[in-house]
C-alpha cells in the first residue's frame, strides 16, 4: 500500500510518472547502444563469416585471409589457462572457506588481496606476465604457456570468488554430519562439501574463461604475434589469438577501411557465438546440477 | 595400541580401546599445506606485480628526474631527444575517465533504480541479464564498435560534431557504456538491501514514490553506490582496448576532447608489442607507467572495498 | 539378524514402555568433572560434574540457552569446530580423558555418534547415506549387509529397502530421521548423542524415533538433548535438569537423579518448578 494518508497531489504523481520515465530512460538507452552494437557487428560481418574464413590463415589480402591461426591459438591459450585455474583455484577457494581461520590475520590479507586483484586493469597483468614469465626468471618467450598462465593469472580471482561462493553453499549441517561419523576434515571436504560445489564452480570456471577469451590487452603486452601463418605446435610455440588478429585488422582498417573492416567484424562475430556457447552451458550446468538445500 | 579392557563389542573392536590415533594423521596437515601453498599464489601475483613494477620504476627514474615526470608536460618518449612529462597521459586519462563517469552514473544508477524500486520481477529478469551481457562484452568488440561506428555515424554525421577520427569523447563515452554494469549491479544490491520497514514507514507519512526513493532508499544505500561509482571509475582508468583503438595515439595537454588523447594504457598498449628491448628506455617508462596505473587503481579499489564493507555491515 | 528385544511391557494402552525399576548400578561411560564450555570469554555452561551410565538414556532438560547442546556436544568433541571454543575441566570417556592432547577427535567420534536436531541427510542416495561412515572409516564387511542392518536397527529398512537408490531428500521428515539415526548405528559407536532429535517432527515421527530408543539401549548408551519434559519422562533412565542464571546467562546443573525421582520427587525447588511447568 502506497499511500496510508489521504490521496496522492497531482504534482506528486506528475513528478512520479516523469521519474519513472527518466529511469526508464535511462535503462533503454543502455540497453539500446547494446543492441546497435550488435547488430551493426553482424551486418559487418555476416557477410565474410564462412568456413573459408575459419579455415584460411590471415593474409596480406583480405579476401583470402582467415582466423585459423587466431582461432586455434585462442583454444590453446583457453586450454593452459583452464588447466591452471581449476586447480589453484578450486585449492584456494576451499583453504579460505574450509580451513583458514577468518580471525587471523593473514587470512584476512589473503581475501583483501583476492578482492583487490579482482579489479587490477587487465594490462598490469600483461605487464607482469612479461617481467616474470616472458622474460625475467622464467624466461619462456612469447610462447603460448606465458600467454596462458598470463590469462590464468587474470581471471584467477573470478575462479576464487566463485569458488568459495559455491562452498559456502553447502549447508554445515553437511559437514557436521559427516564429521559426526568419524569422517576427517579432508574426507568430508572431499566425499561431502567439493562434490555439492561442483556445479557452481565449473560454472565460476566457464564465466572465467569467457572472461578471458575476450581479452587482448595483457597479450599485446606479452608479445602475442599478430602476423602468424601456422597453428600453435606446442606450449613453446609463437601463437596469436583472435582479440589480437581482430585488433591487427581493425589497425589496419582504420588506413584502408574497406578492406579489413569485415574481416574485423568477421572475427569478432565468431568471438561472440564463441561466447554465448560458452555462457550458454554455464547457464545450463547452474540450472541441470544445482543442488537445493 | 592399549586397551582398557579386552572384552570384545559387536564389531569385534575392543569396548574400551584406546582413543589414541593408529598413525599420526599427517595426511590431513599436507593436503592442508598443499591447499595454503595454492592460496598464497595470488599473494604472489600482488608480489610480482609490485616487485616487477617498483625495479623498473626505480630504474627509470634514475636516469628521469622525478619532477619531469610527475610535472612535465610533453610525453614523447621514445622521440629524440625524448620528453618524460606525464601530465598529457594524465590529461588523457582524466578527461576519457571523467566523460564515462558522467555516461556511467546517471544511466547506470537511473537503471539501478528503476530495477531496485519499480520494475516488475519479469522485467528484472529479462533487463537484468541483458546487462550481463553488456558487461560480458569484450572491450575490443566496444573499441571496434566506437572507432567505426561511433565517431562516424553518431558523432559526425548525426550530431555534426567536429571530432577527429580518433578523439577521446568517443572513447570516453564508449566506456561509460562499457562501465554502466558495474554501477548498476552494485547499486541495485546496495537498494535492494535497504529493508522495506524503512520505505513503508516514508509511504505512511503519506511521501510520494520519487519522494521514497530518492530521499529514503537513495541514502541509505549510499555507500553502496559510492562502492559502485568508485569502482566503475578504476575500471574506467584501467580501460585499454577502446582508448588504443578510438582514443588515438597522440598525447595531448589540453582540453580538446574531439581530438586524440593518449591514456596511460593507451601508451603502454602502443609500446609494449612484446618487443620492447629489456632495459632501453621504452622497456623502462612502461613500467613507470604501469606503476603510475597500478598505483590510483589500487588506491581507488581500496577505497572501493572500504565502501561495500560498510554497506553490507549496517544491514548484516 | 534379530532386533533386539524390548524388555519392559507396555503399562498401559497409550502409555510408552517406561524404564526398568531399578536397573542394576553400571560402570558409567562418562565421568565429568567441573566442566566449563566457553566461547571466547563468555562462559556458556559451567562446573558440571555428572557421570552418565553405561547402557542406559540420559536425558538433559532445561530451558533454553542452559547449555544443554553445549554439553552434549563435549561428549563427543565436536565443539572442536567451532574456534572460538574452550572446554575446561575433564571429560573422561571409559577412563579416558578425551580432551588429552594425543587423542584423536576423528577416534572419538567413530565411538560416540551424534543425531542432530534437523535431519541432516546427506544428498546421495540412502544407500550411500548409510555406507558412507563404513567407507571412510574402511569397515570391513559386506557393505551390503552393513547397510541393511543398520536400516533394519533404525527401524526403516521395511519402509526403504525397495528404495535404496532413491536420493535420501525425498523422504519425509521422521524418514530421514530415522535414516540419520541408521547412519550413525552403521560406524557401531558405543554411544549415541541425540540433541533435540525430534523438536523438528510431528508426534507421530516422533513416537516412533522415541520406541527405537528404547530399543536402542540394550546395546548402545544413549544421552538425549530434548526441550519436551515429557518426552524425558518417558523414555530416560536419568534426567539432569539444567538451568541458566539470568544474570550471567551461563548454565549449570541442577539436579541429577533416577527420571522417577527427577519427576515425581525432586530435591531443588528450581527443577521442581520447571518439570512442574511452572517456570520454562
Amino acid at each position: 500500500m502506497e499511500h496510508a494518508v489521504g490521496r496522492p497531489s497531482r504534482s506528486h504523481k506528475a513528478k512520479d510518472l516523469v521519474f519513472r520515465l527518466a529511469l526508464l530512460a535511462c535503462l533503454t538507452l543502455a540497453v539500446g547502444l547494446l543492441v546497435v552494437l550488435l547488430v551493426d557487428v553482424a551486418l559487418d560481418g555476416a557477410g565474410t563469416l564462412d568456413w573459408g574464413f575459419i579455415n584460411s590463415f590471415t593474409s596480406i589480402t583480405a579476401d583470402k585471409a582467415g582466423i585459423q591461426a587466431a582461432l586455434w591459438g585462442t583454444i590453446w591459450l583457453m586450454g593452459v589457462c583452464a588447466l591452471f585455474i581449476v586447480p589453484v583455484g578450486v585449492a584456494t577457494a576451499i583453504y579460505l572457506e574450509e580451513y583458514a581461520d577468518p580471525n587471523r590475520w593473514w587470512n584476512r590479507l589473503i581475501e583483501l588481496n583476492i578482492q583487490n586483484l579482482a579489479a587490477v586493469p587487465s594490462i598490469v597483468y600483461g605487464i607482469l606476465g612479461l617481467a616474470f614469465l616472458v622474460r625475467g626468471p622464467l624466461h619462456l618467450g612469447n610462447v603460448v604457456l606465458a600467454g596462458g598462465l598470463t590469462l590464468g593469472l587474470l581471471v584467477l580471482p573470478m575462479v576464487i570468488i566463485a569458488g568459495r561462493e559455491a562452498l559456502r553453499a553447502v549447508p554445515p549441517s553437511i559437514r557436521e554430519g559427516s564429521m559426526a561419523l568419524g569422517a576427517t576434515q579432508w574426507q568430508t571436504i572431499w566425499r561431502q562439501v567439493l562434490p555439492a560445489a561442483i556445479p557452481g564452480m565449473a560454472t565460476g570456471v566457464i564465466l572465467a574463461l569467457s572472461r578471458a577469451i575476450g581479452e587482448t590487452a595483457p597479450l599485446i603486452v606479452v608479445g602475442a604475434a599478430t602476423v602468424i601463418a601456422f597453428n600453435p605446435t606446442g606450449l613453446d610455440s609463437s601463437f596469436t589469438a583472435m582479440p589480437i588478429q581482430i585488433f591487427d585488422w581493425i589497425s589496419r582498417a582504420s588506413n584502408d577501411i574497406n578492406d579489413y573492416r569485415p574481416l574485423a567484424a568477421a572475427g569478432i562475430l565468431l568471438l561472440m557465438i564463441l561466447l554465448l556457447a560458452m555462457n550458454s552451458v554455464a547457464i545450463w550446468l547452474r540450472n541441470r546440477y544445482e543442488q537445493k538445500w | 595400541m592399549e586397551a582398557a579392557s579386552t572384552t570384545l563389542g559387536r564389531s569385534g573392536r575392543p569396548e574400551a580401546p584406546s582413543l589414541r590415533a593408529a598413525r599420526r594423521r599427517w595426511g590431513e596437515s599436507v593436503i592442508k599445506g598443499l591447499l595454503l601453498l595454492a592460496a598464497l599464489i595470488s599473494l604472489l601475483t600482488t608480489f610480482g606485480i609490485v616487485y616487477a613494477l617498483v625495479e623498473e620504476t626505480v630504474v627509470f627514474f634514475r636516469e628521469v628526474p622525478v619532477h619531469d615526470f610527475l610535472f612535465g608536460t610533453k610525453w614523447s618518449p621514445l622521440f629524440n631527444p625524448p620528453s618524460f612529462g606525464v601530465l598529457p597521459l594524465v590529461a588523457g586519462t582524466f578527461f576519457t575517465t571523467l566523460i564515462g563517469i558522467a555516461v556511467a552514473v546517471p544511466l547506470g544508477l537511473g537503471g539501478a533504480i528503476y530495477l531496485s524500486e519499480y520494475a516488475r520481477p519479469r522485467v528484472r529478469k529479462t533487463i537484468k541479464p541483458l546487462l550481463e551481457l553488456l558487461a560480458g562484452v569484450p572491450t575490443i568488440v566496444f573499441g571496434y564498435f566506437a572507432l567505426t561506428f561511433f565517431t562516424p555515424t553518431i558523432l559526425r554525421d548525426f550530431l555534426h560534431l567536429h571530432v577527429g577520427i580518433f578523439n577521446a569523447l568517443a572513447a570516453g563515452i564508449i566506456i561509460g557504456f562499457l562501465i554502466i554494469p558495474i554501477v548498476a549491479s552494485i547499486s541495485e544490491d546496495a537498494m535492494r538491501a535497504v529493508p522495506q520497514s524503512l520505505r513503508e514507514g516514508a509511504f505512511g507519512l503519506g511521501a510520494s514514490k520519487f519522494q521514497v526513493t530518492l530521499r529514503v532508499v537513495f541514502p541509505a544505500a549510499l555507500s553502496g553506490i559510492v562502492a559502485s561509482i568508485v569502482l566503475a571509475m578504476s575500471r574506467a582508468v584501467g580501460e585499454t582496448m577502446v582508448v588504443l583503438i578510438a582514443g588515438g595515439q597522440q598525447p595531448q595537454w589540453g582540453v580538446n576532447v574531439g581530438q586524440s588523447m593518449e591514456t596511460f594504457t593507451a601508451f603502454i598498449g602502443a609500446t609494449a608489442k612484446g618487443d620492447a628491448a629489456t632495459g632501453s628506455i621504452a622497456y623502462k617508462t612502461i613500467f613507470a607507467v604501469g606503476m603510475t596505473l597500478f598505483l590510483i587503481t589500487l588506491v581507488m579499489n581500496l577505497i572501493s572495498i572500504r565502501f561495500v564493507r560498510k554497506y553490507r555491515q549496517v544491514y548484516e | 539378524m534379530t532386533l533386539p528385544l524390548t524388555v519392559t511391557p507396555s503399562k498401559a494402552e497409550g502409555e510408552r514402555a517406561s524404564p526398568d525399576k531399578p536397573r542394576q548400578p553400571r560402570e558409567p561411560i562418562f565421568h565429568l568433572e567441573d566442566v566449563s564450555v566457553f566461547y571466547g570469554e563468555k562462559a556458556a555452561v559451567r562446573d558440571v560434574s555428572l557421570d552418565i551410565a553405561t547402557k542406559e538414556i540420559t536425558a538433559l532438560i532445561g530451558p533454553s540457552g542452559c547449555g544443554k547442546s553445549t554439553l552434549i556436544r563435549c561428549l563427543n568433541r565436536m565443539n572442536d569446530l567451532i574456534p572460538s571454543a574452550r572446554v575446561e575441566g575433564k571429560v573422561r570417556y571409559h577412563d579416558q580423558d578425551l580432551y588429552d592432547p594425543e587423542v584423536d577427535a576423528v577416534e572419538v567420534r567413530k565411538r560416540i555418534g551424534m543425531v542432530f536436531q534437523k535431519p541432516n541427510p546427506f544428498p546421495k542416495s540412502i544407500y550411500d547415506n548409510i555406507a558412507f561412515g563404513p567407507r571412510v572409516l574402511g569397515m570391513k564387511g559386506d557393505l551390503d549387509e552393513i547397510v541393511e542392518r543398520a536400516l533394519v536397527h533404525a527401524a526403516v529398512w521395511d519402509e526403504v529397502k525397495d528404495r535404496l537408490k532413491m536420493n535420501a531428500f525425498g523422504m519425509s521428515g521422521g524418514q530421514q530421521q530415522r535414516l540419520c539415526i541408521a547412519r550413525a548405528l552403521a560406524v557401531e559407536p558405543d554411544v549415541i548423542l541425540m540433541d533435540e532429535p525430534c523438536s523438528a517432527l510431528d508426534p507421530i515421527s516422533t513416537g516412533k524415533i522415541e520406541d527405537l530408543m528404547m530399543q536402542l539401549r540394550e546395546e548402545y548408551s544413549i544421552v538425549i538433548v530434548t526441550h519436551n519434559m515429557q518426552q524425558a519422562a518417558r523414555v530416560s533412565d536419568r534426567t539432569a535438569f539444567f538451568t541458566v542464571n539470568p544474570e550471567d546467562r551461563i548454565g549449570r546443573l541442577v539436579e541429577y537423579d533416577d527420571t522417577e525421582t527427577v519427576f515425581t520427587n525432586p530435591s531443588d525447588s528450581r527443577t521442581e518448578a520447571y518439570v512442574t511447568g511452572k517456570v520454562g
